[in-house]
């Protein structure tokens, strides 16, 4: 075996440097809590408007006793329903989304609002996003004739404009 | 089979993989067009998602399948003087993977299979799609065994002895094509087919994806294999020098094949359904896997800096400007080294376990394989054609300054299509949409670049059919002179091998092990999670 002292350094060199990638991407997984949807748990996708949770009246913005932000939402060819969803920044907000048919694909550009929806298993990702403003949530995985027109919109707006945006939406409501 | 009798198996493969390539190259030409907004009498969703499938079957699959599989005769015949272990065998699995090619077509040309290459259920296509597509692997399954079989012949004939360089990497990626492909074989097998039939009602989509992650990347080291044998053995002697080192290259042959199947999870960062812990050690792989690929454009560099110098070149770098740029295969392998090192860091920022939900599924992730696969792989396929073509019809080839040409204007088309591209996914645009109906001003910032991208579709195609041309010219040239093949030596002779470097056996027993460690409880859990009816499998 014949082994090129240069070529030596170079092969340890390029270990090196991957092993080291690893071990940043890793930290900041765990560390910034950066990481992709990984739930599992089944759903029976034929039967989302019977469940408790994805029922069409209980999806939307919600607001925990200790101010944790849940969204619960559904995919269907072809949309992403609620059409408008309204996040607050800088807080972490907590995504549960299923597919009423097929598999569809998520992605808010801008941000780490990005994941796959697939039949038969929810899934589940918290994002912070760091800016205010306007995004389009289209979908990204081909879901059939009409995946171009499957999008919709999330705003993100100031903590204080949030709280007030959900007092107006229960007066609404009682109203 | 003789040298000369097998010349038709090897020439017949090619032509079924460049012919499949510039009808798909229209393809490619049509879709940029399609997707821009600018020709309205071009748009239609249906018409351009029927191309997309079709574009992506052709050149994902039959181009390259084809191609490396005739290459894979090439070198064994060429580099170990002795015929294929079966070459009925040989023919037999050329047909069964054309007469697949041509059910897949009739299903996709008729409609009946537009729902793009990766074909992800609960989307359905015909049954006579999945059955084009099983005869299609099942007829490079032969391949497989030839390339095994004619090298442990060989070797039977030749006791203790090293086996050549380019038979030992094709026999290396025969076994990483096998294993590769039972993910998708099993997939479409008991989930798709009976389901397509009828038989079936539902099935488990969690299942399907992780079948299919099992295929989707290592099939890639399918494409990219006999790119990288070329630049090992063929490259170096044609710029007049030496390999730098056999070993070396083996060793990262070695470590494509086994790190580079267990590692399919980086397809499905985003899904649901499997467990982080899972995408992590998925993720460790798919770095590891990026050290052979360093490891090759080194003793690349290297063995092609030894033969700038032997012409004469000097200084850091004067040996770049000595080396023979006008020989074909070489001005491939530049070419496509350039391309790689630049598609390479895209790579590693998909595989970013954590950065890859910024580009998952936008257009930088199409941007990032055409540029390597398109790019890179598919150049040197060109480079090799070139090189091999005046030794397989015995005639010279038609015109070397078109080759030249040809060459060139892929590259640069390549780089005029992928940066726009790249550009396009960092600025949010989803891959696959035939049109941009988003009320967001974010379409604005994405015209300039959709206009870039039909310049290079169009350098593209015209340079695809020169390449067409040139082949097709050079059946009814002159008489080539061109005898045997001769395949780069190393610089430090190889005398003995130690017995690991020198057959795959051992290597494909440790694959099987990594493969049950990333892949088996993954897998198994779908039999024991309470899918709701979603049947996982179908026996
Ligand atoms: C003539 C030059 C080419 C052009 C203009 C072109 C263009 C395109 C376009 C516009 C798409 C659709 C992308 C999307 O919306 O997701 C596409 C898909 C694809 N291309 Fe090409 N392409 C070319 C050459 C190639 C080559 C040489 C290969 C490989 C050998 C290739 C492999 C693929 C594959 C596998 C897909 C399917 C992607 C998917 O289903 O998402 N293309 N191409
Ligand atoms: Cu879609
Ligand atoms: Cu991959």
């Amino acid at each position: 075996m014949h082994v090129d002292p240069l070529e030596r350094k170079w092969a340890i060199l390029s270990v090196t440097l991957m092993v080291l990638s690893m071990v940043v991407l890793g930290f900041y997984a765990l560390e910034a809590n950066i990481r992709p949807p990984s739930n599992v748990e089944t759903i029976d996708s034929t039967r989302l408007h019977l469940t408790e949770e994805f029922a069409e009246d209980n999806l939307g913005v919600k607001t925990a006793a200790d101010g944790a932000v849940h969204v619960t939402m559904v995919a269907a060819r072809y949309g992403f329903f609620p059409r408008t969803v309204t996040v607050p920044q800088g807080v972490p907000v907590t995504i549960r989304i299923a597919s009423a048919d097929v598999l569809h694909g998520l992605h808010a550009p801008g941000t780490n609002f990005n994941t796959m929806v697939v039949p038969g298993y929810v899934s589940q990702l918290t994002v912070t996003f760091p800016r205010t403003g306007e995004f389009p949530v289209m979908c990204n995985e081909f879901c059939g004739l009409g995946h171009d027109y499957m999008w919709s919109r999330l705003k993100v707006v100031p903590k204080d404009q949030f709280r007030a945006s959900l007092k107006e939406e229960v007066r609404h409501e009682q109203g | 089979m003789s040298r000369v009798e097998s010349r038709g198996l090897i020439l017949a493969h090619f032509w079924v993989a460049f012919l499949a390539f510039v009808a798909a190259a229209l393809l490619g030409l049509y879709q940029v067009s399609e997707r821009s907004g600018l020709f309205p009498a071009l748009e239609s969703n249906h018409l351009y998602f029927q191309s997309v499938s079709t574009h992506g079957v052709l050149m994902g699959f039959v181009l390259t399948t084809f191609f490396a599989m005739g290459f894979g005769y090439y070198c064994a015949i060429e580099s170990l003087k002795r015929p294929l272990w079966s070459p009925g065998l040989a023919w037999t699995g050329f047909w069964v993977a054309l007469v697949g090619t041509v059910l897949a077509a009739v299903a996709l040309l008729g409609g009946q299979a537009s729902i793009l290459y990766t074909f992800y259920p609960p989307l359905q296509a015909s049954p006579l799609f999945y059955l084009g597509a099983t005869l299609l692997v099942v007829g490079s399954w032969f391949w497989c065994l030839e390339m095994v079989m004619t090298m442990r012949a060989w070797k039977q004939e030749h006791p203790g002895e090293p086996v050549p360089l380019a038979m030992f990497g094709n026999a290396v990626n025969g076994t990483l094509w096998f294993v590769t492909s039972l993910g998708v074989a099993l997939e479409v097998l008991f989930q798709l087919l009976p389901w397509s039939l009828g038989l079936k009602e539902t099935v488990d989509v969690g299942l399907a994806r992780t079948l299919f992650s099992w295929t989707l990347h290592a099939i890639v080291y399918f494409w990219l294999f006999p790119a990288y044998i070329a630049l090992y053995t063929l490259v170096p002697r044609a710029a007049g020098g030496r390999l730098f080192s056999d070993e070396v290259a083996r060793i990262a042959l070695i470590m494509l094949l086994v790190f580079g199947v267990p590692i399919g999870f980086h397809h499905l960062y985003m899904d649901p359904f499997q467990a982080a812990g899972w995408k992590f050690l998925h993720m460790t792989g798919t770095f590891m896997v990026a050290v052979p690929s360093f490891l090759t454009a080194f003793t690349v560099t290297a063995s092609l800096e030894l033969a700038g110098r032997l012409r004469g070149g000097k200084g850091l770098f004067g040996w770049i400007a000595a080396l023979p740029w006008t020989n074909p295969i070489v001005l491939a392998g530049i070419l496509a080294l350039l391309l790689l090192s630049v598609g390479g860091f895209g790579g590693l920022i998909n595989a970013s376990y954590s950065m890859n939900s910024l580009v998952h599924n936008t257009q930088w992730v199409t941007g990032h394989f055409h540029l390597i696969f398109a790019g890179t792989t598919v150049i040197m396929y060109f480079g090799i054609a070139y090189h091999v073509w005046p030794r397989l019809t015995g005639r010279a080839l038609f015109s070397e300054k078109l080759a030249r040409i040809q060459l060139w204007s892929w590259a640069i088309g390549m780089v005029v299509l992928t940066f726009p591209w790249h550009a396009l996914g960092l600025q949010g645009q989803p891959r696959r949409i035939s049109t941009t109906p988003y009320d967001t001003p974010l379409v604005e910032t994405w015209q300039i670049n959709e206009v870039l991208m039909i310049v290079g579709g169009i350098i593209l195609f015209v340079s695809a059919v020169l390449l067409v041309v040139n082949l097709a010219a050079s059946h009814a040239t002159r008489d080539s002179g061109a005898g045997a093949e001769s395949f780069a030596a190393p610089v430090q002779p190889l005398l003995r091998l130690p017995t690991v470097l020198n057959g795959v056996g051992f290597w494909f027993w440790v694959l099987v092990i990594y493969m049950v460690v990333s892949y088996g409880y993954p897998i198994g859990q779908f039999f024991v999670l309470d899918t709701h009816g979603a049947f996982p499998w179908s026996i």
